[in-house]
């Protein structure tokens, strides 16, 4: 009942609006896939594209191997879960689930069977005979959960199901999704969210959009160590990477970079000789400089001290355009308006040339892409 | 999640319960304010008329003696004269066949007319609610006969359907639908279809726009839900769609059915004197007017009422209906 899926250059324009230009992914069979990206980047109308509830413009998609380009959303063998639940208001959360099998003239037992199943895996069997406004939030998700369990879906897809639920119920929530996909574990689940955590946490591969074109795939820790580009580095990670424009002083294996201000800066990339005196820019994780006595890579004066209780964001005026924002464990007494210096080890700074996108890393090998 | 639930409850102190009480009066006081130019306008204009009408009804009144009548209780409801025979000679409103007559005709009317205004009503609601190019227009244009007076209207069809000069004779018999020309609004057979056209043409579009607000309240992702369930768009429509705009249908066709109920104007213009197609409101106004009976019109007008208020009332407890936007 497993199947991956296949899209070639899919593309989707409304008009004369392009929205995804060129799509191409290979989703194995039962991999947990999030799409992620800012809002508009297109990944709703990637995920709508597979459910088939929009057309697709031009190139193929193929679910377990049958290219389903025309087929309705009933015969691709998905099962959707919404953003608003869009559970049918006037059937009870039973009905609810039972509908499609219904329609779909299923015995009655086994769609009873299937039915109580699924709400027995959710919890939900005490609310089987309620209206859909008799719940709550995270109650109607599971609801709607359990309506694609009941279809029995090669394909799982999730539009965003967590943005209606508040902080609390959401991480709860997450955990379910996770747990549900060692469930299911030969079930393909692709879901859409704009929350990075929620894409690093549930993610077996991450597919970052990006005005409909993809940045990069890859695991969690892939897209967090070795991002692609300037823009996977900023938009992986909380708080975004710090980012300095440089000039490359020194070509080779590691480079040596002149940022805007401050000394000379040793990276662990490999850069061609042709790059030499180029334009670029250096990033480093906020989580990844530490404070230190000599000196470092950055000095400044601290303009805002953010305590978190964890840790603490202390954020730095170096005479650049944006300030450097630094994260240190634990509570740290640091005073607004004192100097400081940061640093940070250099097979932990990201280099990038003038389009944004990475160098190779000299250590950290780029795997399995 | 029940669990979580709090059970917290806030106990107000006896200084924030007087505060607040206090508010409340203000509010009150605010609302009630704001409620007066209204109730005085509606008793000037409805309550006033109506009082004065049920009163008149009670009474032996004339056009030309409005303030000389006497009251003479139900006698213009409902009468008897025993004869020196012993015949008893009913009279009185309940026992006129023509009053019945007038009460069948618009007991048909309205349920036909608006029983074919709702189903053509959501077809066209369906089809406005659909994404299309001119979308906009559409829903304008089909708002003219709405727009149009009924007067006008009437006195259009009127022409249209005229048995000499008509265009819908004509048409019908070029197409030889018809072998000889109808006179469609003067012939006790064809008399009431007439008004039923004329009327649905008119208010379709009233129907179609109460309707279209009741589905664009309907949730595009649910459409979507149903779709990915593989349910079949007709069967979609009677088991998602239709429950859902429910409410909003309900209301819809009380306020047609209240409208139809007191139909005059087209009626009075379109087929005068007709007893096939004469309703209530046009017998009321003949007698309060044509025969100087003024008081037996009033009793015919107060019966109206009556069955009006009564039919909705039945109809709101029957149906449920829901004023405030439905039982979601």
């Amino acid at each position: 009942m497993a199947a991956g899926l296949k899209l070639k250059q899919v593309k989707k324009a409304y008009g004369s609006v392009q929205v995804l230009h060129g799509i191409d992914l290979d989703i194995k069979s039962g991999e947990f896939v999030v799409f992620v990206g800012p809002s508009g980047c297109g990944k709703s109308t990637l995920l709508r594209l597979i459910a088939g509830l929009e057309d697709i413009t031009e190139g193929t998609l193929e679910i377990g191997g049958t290219v389903v380009n025309t087929l309705p959303p009933s015969k691709r063998g998905i099962a959707m879960v919404f953003q608003s639940y869009a559970l049918y208001p006037h059937m009870t959360v039973y009905e609810n689930m039972a509908f499609g099998l219904k329609l779909a003239k299923a015995l009655p037992g086994e769609q009873d069977k299937r039915v109580r199943e699924a709400a027995e895996m959710l919890q939900i069997t005490p609310y089987l005979d309620r209206l859909p406004k008799q719940l709550s939030g995270g109650q109607r998700q599971r609801v709607a959960i359990g309506r694609a369990i009941v279809r029995d879906p090669k394909v799982f897809l999730f539009d965003e199901p967590l943005s209606n639920l508040d902080a609390a119920l959401r991480v709860a929530t997450r955990l379910e999704i996770a747990k549900l996909h060692e469930r299911m574990a030969d079930t393909t689940m692709i879901y859409v969210t704009h929350d990075q955590v929620e894409a690093m946490t549930l993610a077996d591969r991450i597919v970052v959009l990006n005005y409909g074109v993809v940045e990069q795939v890859g695991t969690p820790m892939e897209l967090y160590h070795t991002p692609d580009n300037l823009f996977v580095a900023r938009f992986i990670g909380s708080p975004a990477m710090n980012i300095v424009s440089a000039t490359i002083t020194s070509a080779g294996a590691p480079a040596t970079v002149q940022p805007d201000t401050g000394n000379p800066v040793t990276v662990n990339a490999d850069v061609a000789a042709t790059y030499l005196d180029a334009k670029a820019t250096f990033g480093v994780r906020p989580e990844d400089l530490t404070p230190t006595d000599g000196p470092g890579l950055f000095t400044g004066t601290v303009s805002i001290v953010e305590k978190l209780g964890e840790v603490t964001l202390v954020y730095l005026d170096t005479g650049l355009p944006d300030p450097i924002t630094v994260k240190i464990d634990g509570d740290v007494d640091i005073a607004k308006g004192a100097r400081l210096s940061v640093t940070a080890p250099a097979d932990r700074l990201h280099l990038f040339d003038e389009n944004g996108v990475a160098f190779p890393r000299m250590r950290l090998s780029r795997a399995a892409e | 999640m029940a669990s979580t639930q709090s059970t917290i409850r806030i106990v107000p102190t006896g200084h924030a319960k007087r505060a607040r009480s206090e508010l409340m009066r203000q509010r009150l006081r605010a609302a009630g304010w704001f409620l007066v130019p209204m109730l005085v306008a509606l008793a000037i204009v409805a309550g006033w008329p109506l009082l004065r009408t049920i009163y008149f009804s009670f009474t032996n009144a004339s056009l030309t003696n409005l303030y000389g009548a006497e009251l003479i209780g139900f006698k213009n409801y409902l009468n008897w004269t025993v004869l020196k025979s012993g015949r008893v000679i009913w009279s009185g409103l309940l026992a006129d066949p023509v009053w019945w007559n007038a009460v069948w005709n618009t007991v048909r009317f309205s349920v036909i007319s608006v029983t074919l205004e709702t189903i053509l009503g959501t077809v066209v609601a369906l089809v406005l609610n659909a994404e299309f190019k001119g979308r906009g227009i559409v829903r304008a244009a089909i708002l003219i006969p709405w727009a149009i007076p009924t007067i006008v209207s009437a006195r259009m069809w009127g022409w249209m359907l005229n048995d000499q000069f008509g265009i819908i004779n004509d048409v019908l018999l070029m197409f030889g639908l018809i072998d000889h020309k109808i006179a469609w609004t003067a012939s006790s057979d064809t008399a009431m279809i007439a008004v039923l056209i004329v009327d649905v043409w008119k208010t379709t579009p009233f129907m179609a726009l109460l309707i279209l607000a009741g589905l664009q309240m309907v949730p595009r992702d649910i459409y979507e839900a149903a779709a990915i369930d593989g349910v079949h768009p007709v069967k979609t429509f009677w088991r998602v769609t239709l429950p859902l705009v429910r409410p909003a249908l309900m209301v819809a066709v009380i306020f047609r059915l209240l409208d139809a109920m007191r139909i005059f104007d087209l009626i009075y213009v379109l087929t005068p004197n007709s007893s096939q197609t004469k309703t209530i409101s046009v017998l009321a106004r003949e007698n309060l007017i044509d025969f100087d009976k003024f008081a037996y019109g009033s009793a015919q007008s107060t019966m109206l009422f009556l069955i009006i208020a009564l039919m909705t009332i039945l109809y709101i407890w029957l149906g449920k209906v829901r004023f405030d936007g439905g039982d979601r």
